[in-house]
C-alpha cells in the first residue's frame, strides 16, 4: 500500500496558452524549507524572453477588444478555478516553506482578490473616463485603453498573492502580460499558469517564465514591444536598471514596492489605471 | 503681401470671363489683400532680461547672455539670462521655500483666487503678449491672437477653479501636492505650454521652476511681470532662461519632485534617462507623426480644410500635427487637386500681418532641419508639390509642401519634420488604414473623417495615440486631456486628467 | 444640358457642418484695408441687384429705386452703378423704362414667389409676363415642399421648364435655404439647379428667416465650383437679404475670393440680393476717401 511511487510534477514556463520548457533546457533546483529538492524549474533566459513577447504582443489586441464585461466574466472564472484547486496551491505554498494557516491566507486572498478586480472591468472606465464640456461645438470624451504588454517582476514573497495582486488589474484593464515568478518559489506560479490556461483566459494574455532575474530582467525590460513595466522588487539597483531601460523606447514604470501583499490596500482600481492610456476623441456635433 | 496688379477697371466693371482650359482656379490675378500688420511700435521689450526667482528679476550668476532674435527678419529682439545650475538651484530653492511657508498653507480656495487674477490678467495683456509671441517666434498674429494667448488664459482659468475642488477630483483618494515642480517647455506654443503647465501644477498646491525654449523666451518673461502684478507670492513661480545645460540642471536638482517636460522624443528619453533610478515624479509630452485617414465617404471639402489645419498650422510646428495623409485610394485624386488649389490661397509671410496663414520658421536650425528633409524626400523619390505662394527674401519661410508617391519605410513618412510638410500615402481598406496609422513607435494624434459614425467609433478605437480627432484637427481645450501613447510621452495634460500628475493620492 | 455627366441627387454630398461654420469664420479674419478695401467697396456696389419685392410697391417707388441704380451717389459720378433693379413682375415695365440707356439690367421675381405655392402654368405664365414685359434676369424659386419630400425630378423638371420659358433672360434659381435647413440640402437643391440650368443660384427670397448667411454661401460657392471643374461651365451666385453692411460684403467677396478665385468677382458672376447695402457701401467709400465718418442723413434712401 505505501509502495506506491508518486507521480512528480514537471514545473514547465506558461506562454502562449501552452507550457513550453526553457529554449535552452536548463532548469534550476527549487527547495524546501529544509533544503531538499522539492522540483526543478525551468531556467529561462534572453531567448524565452524573446518567445515569450510574441504571444503577448499578438494576444493583445484581441484581449484590448474585449468587452469589459467578457474580462470580467474570464477574471471571475480563474477565481473559480483556483477556488477548485485550493489544496494544490496550499500545498505548494506549505512546499515552499509556508505555514499552513498562512498559505490557506494566500490561497484565499489570492481567489477574493481575482474576484474583486473581475468586478472593476466594466467600472473603471466609468470612474476613470471623462465627458469634457469643451467650449466649441464638440462633442468631447476621454477614454482609458489599455497601455499595451507589460512586464510584470514579482517578489518572492508571497509568489501566488503577488502574481495575482499584479496580474488581475494588468489584464483586468485589457493588457496582456509577461511576468517574471517569484524566483525562490516558482512552482506555484507555475500551476497558476494551470488555473489561468482552463478559464477561458485566452493563450498569450498571460505569460510566465521562471529563473533567475538576473538573466531575464534586462532583456525583457529592455525589448522594444514592452509598452510598461509593472516591478515590486524594492532594490535601488533594480530599479535602476529598470528605469534606464525603460527610457529607451518610453516604457511606463510603475515601481511598486510593497510591504505585504495581505494589506487591503493593493485592492483599488488606481492599480489598473497605471496601466491605461487616456485617449480622448473629438467629433463636431451639428447637423 | 503684393498689391493688386490687375485691376480689371478703374469703376470695378468687368468683362465676362471664360473659364481657363485647365479649369484651375486662379486665385491671385484680381483683388490681392493689402498689408495689414498689426502694430507693434508700442511694443516695450526690456534690452536684457534677467532671471525670475523668487519673485524678482535678478542677474544670473555668471552673468551669462543670450539672444532672441525674430525669425522673421533675423534681427535681434532682446538679450536675455542663461541660467547655470548655480542659478537653477536658487530657484529651486525659492519654489521649496514659497512651497513650505506660504504656498501649502493657503487654502485651495485663496490659491483659486490667485490662479484666476493669472487668468484675468493674461486676457487684459492678450494683445501685446499676441504680438509678442508672433514677434519671436514667428507664429502667425492670427494664430497667437485667437489661438495661443486666449487658450493660455482659458487652462489658468480651468485650472483656477480646480484648486478648491480637489477632494471631488480622484475618488476615494486624497490629492496632495507634490512639492517643486521643474518644467521644460518648447518653442512651438511657448505661452500656452506655459498654462499647460504652470495652471494645473499651482491649482494643486505645487510650486514651479519654469524655463522657456532659448528661442522663445520672451513670453514667459512677460508672464513673470504678471505674476509680480498679479501680487503672487514670491518664489510660487521661478522662470529661469536658457538652453540644454538650465534644463538639465532643473532635471538633475535633487530637491525636485516631478519633472514635466514637452519636446522631441530625443530629448525626453534622455530625461527619462537621467531620472532612473531616482524618486522623481514626470510627465513627458513628446513628439508625433500623426496620421489623418480620409476615407471616401468624407465631407470632402472639410477635410481638404482639416488636412490644412493639421499640417499647416503653425507652420506645422506642431507635435500632434496630421503630418501623414493616408487617403482612400477612390478619392485620392479628387482630395489632391482640392488640397493643391487650397494650398494656392494659403499667405506666407510677416508674422504679423492679419492676413498671414504661415508665418516664419522658429528658428535657423528649424529652417536647415526642414529644407534637409524636403532634399530627403527628393532623394527617396518622393514627388514635392509646394504652392506657387511668394515668400518673403530675408527670413525663414518655408513654402507649404506635399509629398506623394512616397512609401512606409521613407523617412520623410517615418520621422517627425515638425514643418509645413505633409506625406501623402494612399490605403484601400479601413484595415490598411489603421495598420498604416499605427506603423510608428509615435502615438500622440490622429484623424479620421467619414461620414459614418459606426466607422468612426471602430477607427479610433483602433488608433493607438492619446487624442483622435474625428472630421476636425487640431483643437484644443483646457477640459480635454492631452498626450500620448507610446514614444510620444507619457501623462496627460488637460482636463482632470491633467491634475493627476501633479499630485500624490493618499 | 449635360445629363451624363449629371449626379444622382438621391446621393447626397456629405458636408460637416461645425466644419463649414469654422472656415466661415476663418475667412471673416482676412483684414481688407487701405486699396484693397476701397476696390473691394466699389466692387460690391457695382454687384447689387437693388431690390424692392413689396406688396405696396408702386412705379413711383421703382422710379425712385432706378433713379439710385443709376447714380448711387451723385457728388461721386465716377462711382459704378449697380448691376441690376430686382422687382415684382408688374413692375418690369416700369423698371425698364426708367433704366432705357444704361447697362443696367432688369431682375424680376418669377414663378409664385415667394412662396411657390401654384400650378405648374401659372409658374410658367408668370415667368413669360415678366419676360415679355423686358425682364432681363428671372428669380425663381423652388419648390420646398417637394424638395423636402424628396422629389428631386419635381425639383429638376420645374427648374428646366422655367429656364425654357426664360428664353435669353438669365435665370436665377431662389433655393430659400431658410426652409432647406441643412447645409446638405442647400448642396443637393445647389447641384439640381446647376444642372437643370440656372445661371445663377441664389439663396433666399428675403420673406423667410434667416436669409443669406455666409456659411450658406460658402456651401454653394463650393458647388460652383465642383460643377465648374466637372462642366467647364461657370455659374453665377446670389446671396440675397440680410446683408446690410459694407464689411458684410467684403466678407462674402472674401469668401468668392477664395473658393472661386477671381474670376466670379464679377457683376457677371456675383450679385448681392440687397438695398439699405448701397448706403453703406457709400458710407464706407466717402470716409475711405475724405477720411470722416459719415451719417446717413446725407445718402438718399430711395
Amino acid at each position: 500500500m505505501s509502495d506506491r511511487i508518486e507521480v512528480l510534477k514537471t514545473y514547465k514556463t506558461y506562454v502562449g496558452g501552452k507550457f513550453p520548457r526553457s529554449e535552452s533546457g536548463k532548469t534550476y533546483p527549487i527547495k524546501d524549507a529544509s533544503g531538499s529538492v522539492i522540483a526543478n524549474a525551468c531556467r529561462c533566459t534572453r531567448k524565452d524572453v524573446r518567445d515569450a513577447m510574441l504571444p503577448a504582443r499578438s494576444a493583445f489586441g484581441d484581449w484590448s477588444g474585449r468587452s469589459g464585461y467578457n474580462r470580467g466574466q474570464i477574471l471571475y472564472r480563474i477565481a473559480e478555478m483556483l477556488e477548485g484547486r485550493k489544496e494544490q496551491f496550499i500545498k505548494e505554498l506549505e512546499l515552499g516553506g509556508m505555514k499552513a494557516k498562512a498559505a490557506a491566507e494566500e490561497v484565499n486572498l489570492s481567489i477574493d482578490r481575482l474576484v474583486y478586480f473581475a468586478g472593476w472591468t466594466d467600472k473603471y472606465p466609468q470612474v476613470f473616463g471623462t465627458i469634457n464640456p469643451v467650449a466649441s461645438q464638440h462633442f468631447n470624451f476621454t477614454a482609458p485603453e489599455p497601455t499595451g504588454v507589460v512586464a510584470i517582476i514579482s517578489t518572492d514573497e508571497s509568489p501566488l498573492l503577488s502574481i495575482v495582486s499584479q496580474v488581475a488589474p494588468v489584464i483586468a484593464g485589457g493588457n496582456s502580460c509577461v511576468v517574471l515568478a517569484s524566483e525562490t518559489n516558482p512552482l506555484v506560479v507555475v500551476s497558476f499558469g494551470e488555473v489561468l490556461n482552463s478559464s477561458d483566459v485566452p493563450g498569450g494574455v498571460v505569460n510566465i517564465l521562471t529563473g533567475f532575474r538576473d538573466e531575464m530582467l534586462d532583456h525583457l525590460t529592455k525589448h522594444m514591444d514592452v509598452n510598461a513595466v509593472f516591478n515590486s522588487i524594492d532594490n535601488q539597483e533594480t530599479r535602476k536598471l529598470i528605469d534606464l531601460n525603460a527610457s529607451i523606447s518610453v516604457k511606463r514604470v510603475h515601481h511598486y514596492p510593497v510591504d505585504s501583499w495581505f494589506d487591503e490596500k493593493h485592492e483599488n482600481p488606481y492599480l489598473i489605471l497605471e496601466f491605461q492610456e487616456s485617449k480622448t476623441t473629438w467629433h463636431p456635433a451639428g447637423v | 503681401m503684393t498689391q493688386s496688379t490687375k485691376e480689371k477697371s478703374q469703376n470695378g466693371e468687368v468683362k465676362p470671363t471664360s473659364p481657363n482650359s485647365d479649369l484651375k482656379l486662379d486665385f491671385n490675378s484680381f483683388w490681392s489683400y493689402s498689408d495689414a500688420p498689426e502694430s507693434s511700435g508700442h511694443i516695450k521689450l526690456k534690452e536684457k532680461y534677467d532671471l525670475f526667482i523668487n519673485g524678482e528679476f535678478v542677474a544670473g550668476k555668471k552673468g551669462r547672455m543670450m539672444n532672441t532674435i525674430n525669425p522673421s527678419t533675423e534681427k535681434p529682439l532682446a538679450e536675455f539670462t542663461e541660467a547655470t545650475s548655480e542659478d537653477v538651484d536658487a530657484a529651486v530653492k525659492s519654489a521649496r521655500k514659497a512651497y513650505e511657508k506660504t504656498w501649502s498653507k493657503l487654502s485651495g480656495k485663496e490659491r483659486g483666487k490667485y490662479i484666476y487674477r493669472l487668468a484675468r490678467m493674461i486676457q487684459e495683456h492678450a494683445k501685446d503678449l499676441a504680438i509678442i509671441e508672433s514677434m519671436d517666434g514667428g507664429k502667425p498674429i492670427r494664430e497667437s491672437r485667437d489661438v495661443d494667448v486666449p487658450l493660455a488664459a482659458a487652462y489658468f482659468f480651468y485650472y483656477a477653479g480646480w484648486a478648491d475642488k480637489l477632494d471631488y477630483a480622484f475618488p476615494g483618494r486624497k490629492a496632495d501636492p507634490v512639492g517643486v515642480c521643474g518644467q521644460i517647455i518648447p518653442w512651438n506654443f511657448p505661452l500656452l505650454m506655459l498654462s499647460w503647465k504652470i495652471a494645473p501644477a499651482l491649482a494643486a498646491g505645487n510650486t514651479v521652476v519654469l524655463k522657456p525654449a532659448e528661442t522663445t523666451p520672451l513670453t514667459a518673461l512677460k508672464f513673470a511681470e504678471i505674476c509680480q502684478d498679479a501680487g503672487l507670492p514670491d518664489g510660487v513661480v521661478n522662470i529661469v532662461t536658457g538652453a540644454g545645460p538650465t534644463g538639465a540642471a532643473i532635471v538633475d536638482h535633487p530637491d525636485v519632485d516631478k519633472i514635466a517636460f514637452t519636446g522631441s522624443t530625443e530629448v525626453g528619453k534622455i530625461i527619462q534617462k537621467s531620472l532612473a533610478g531616482t524618486e522623481k515624479k514626470f510627465t513627458l509630452e513628446l513628439g508625433g507623426k500623426g496620421p489623418n485617414i480620409v476615407f471616401e465617404d468624407a465631407p470632402i471639402d472639410q477635410a481638404v480644410e482639416g488636412i490644412i489645419n493639421s499640417i499647416f498650422f503653425n507652420q506645422g510646428h506642431v507635435c500632434c500635427a496630421g503630418s501623414r495623409l493616408l487617403v482612400q485610394e477612390g478619392i485620392s485624386d479628387k482630395l489632391l487637386k482640392k488640397l493643391k488649389e487650397r494650398m494656392e490661397t494659403l499667405i506666407v509671410g510677416d508674422p504679423l500681418d492679419k492676413n498671414t496663414d504661415i508665418g516664419a520658421i522658429n528658428s535657423k536650425m528649424q529652417y536647415d532641419k526642414i529644407n534637409e528633409y524636403l532634399e530627403i524626400g527628393v532623394n527617396e523619390g518622393a514627388t514635392i508639390h509646394q504652392s506657387s505662394v511668394d515668400i518673403p527674401e530675408n527670413g525663414y519661410f518655408c513654402k507649404p509642401t506635399l509629398f506623394t508617391d512616397v512609401g512606409q519605410s521613407n523617412r520623410i513618412v517615418q520621422e517627425e519634420i515638425f514643418g509645413p510638410v505633409l506625406t501623402i500615402q494612399t490605403f484601400r481598406t479601413p484595415e490598411e488604414a489603421i495598420d498604416k496609422a499605427n506603423n510608428t513607435p509615435f502615438g500622440l494624434a490622429g484623424g479620421i473623417w467619414t461620414d459614418k459614425g459606426s466607422k468612426i467609433f471602430k477607427v479610433s478605437q483602433k488608433i493607438r495615440s492619446g487624442v483622435v480627432w474625428a472630421n476636425t484637427f487640431n483643437k484644443f481645450d483646457p477640459t480635454s486631456p492631452f498626450g500620448g501613447y507610446k514614444e510620444s510621452g507619457m501623462g496627460r495634460e488637460g482636463g482632470l486628467h491633467g491634475l493627476y500628475p501633479y499630485v500624490n493620492l493618499k | 444640358m449635360n445629363t451624363e455627366q449629371q449626379p444622382n441627387f438621391n446621393s447626397t454630398v456629405s458636408i460637416d457642418k461645425v466644419g463649414v461654420e469654422e472656415r466661415v469664420s476663418r475667412l471673416n479674419k482676412r483684414s481688407i484695408k487701405n486699396e484693397s478695401k476701397m476696390q473691394a467697396l466699389k466692387l460690391a456696389l457695382s454687384m447689387i441687384d437693388l431690390t424692392t419685392l413689396e406688396g405696396k410697391d408702386s412705379e413711383g417707388k421703382v422710379i425712385q429705386l432706378c433713379s439710385k441704380a443709376r447714380t448711387p451717389y451723385a457728388p461721386m459720378p465716377d462711382l459704378p452703378s449697380v448691376a441690376a433693379v430686382c422687382v415684382y413682375p408688374s413692375m418690369v415695365k416700369t423698371a425698364k423704362n426708367a433704366l432705357k440707356g444704361t447697362s443696367i439690367n432688369v431682375a424680376s421675381v418669377a414663378t409664385a414667389f415667394p412662396s411657390g405655392m401654384a400650378s405648374h402654368q401659372v409658374k410658367l405664365e408668370d415667368t413669360k409676363f415678366a419676360v415679355d414685359a423686358g425682364a432681363d434676369e428671372i428669380d425663381m424659386v423652388i419648390s420646398r415642399g417637394e424638395f423636402l419630400k424628396g422629389n428631386y425630378n419635381f425639383v429638376y423638371d420645374e427648374i428646366a421648364s422655367i429656364k425654357e420659358a426664360c428664353g435669353d433672360a438669365h435665370l436665377k434659381v431662389i433655393l430659400e435655404t431658410g426652409e432647406l435647413e441643412t447645409y446638405e440640402n442647400v448642396r443637393k437643391a445647389s447641384d439640381i439647379a446647376m444642372y437643370a440650368g440656372a445661371d445663377f443660384i441664389k439663396t433666399s427670397t428675403g420673406k423667410i428667416s434667416p436669409a443669406a448667411t455666409q456659411p450658406v454661401t460658402l456651401v454653394m460657392l463650393e458647388a460652383i465650383r465642383d460643377y465648374y471643374q466637372a462642366t467647364g461651365k461657370m455659374i453665377g451666385m446670389k446671396p440675397a437679404g440680410g446683408i446690410r453692411k459694407a464689411k458684410q460684403a467684403l466678407q462674402y467677396l472674401v469668401l468668392v475670393k477664395e473658393t472661386l478665385g477671381a474670376s466670379w468677382l464679377s457683376p457677371e458672376w456675383f450679385r448681392f440680393g440687397a438695398s439699405s447695402l448701397t448706403n453703406d457701401l457709400l458710407m464706407q467709400i466717402v470716409k475711405q476717401e475724405t477720411g470722416v465718418y459719415q451719417s446717413s442723413n446725407y445718402f438718399s434712401n430711395d
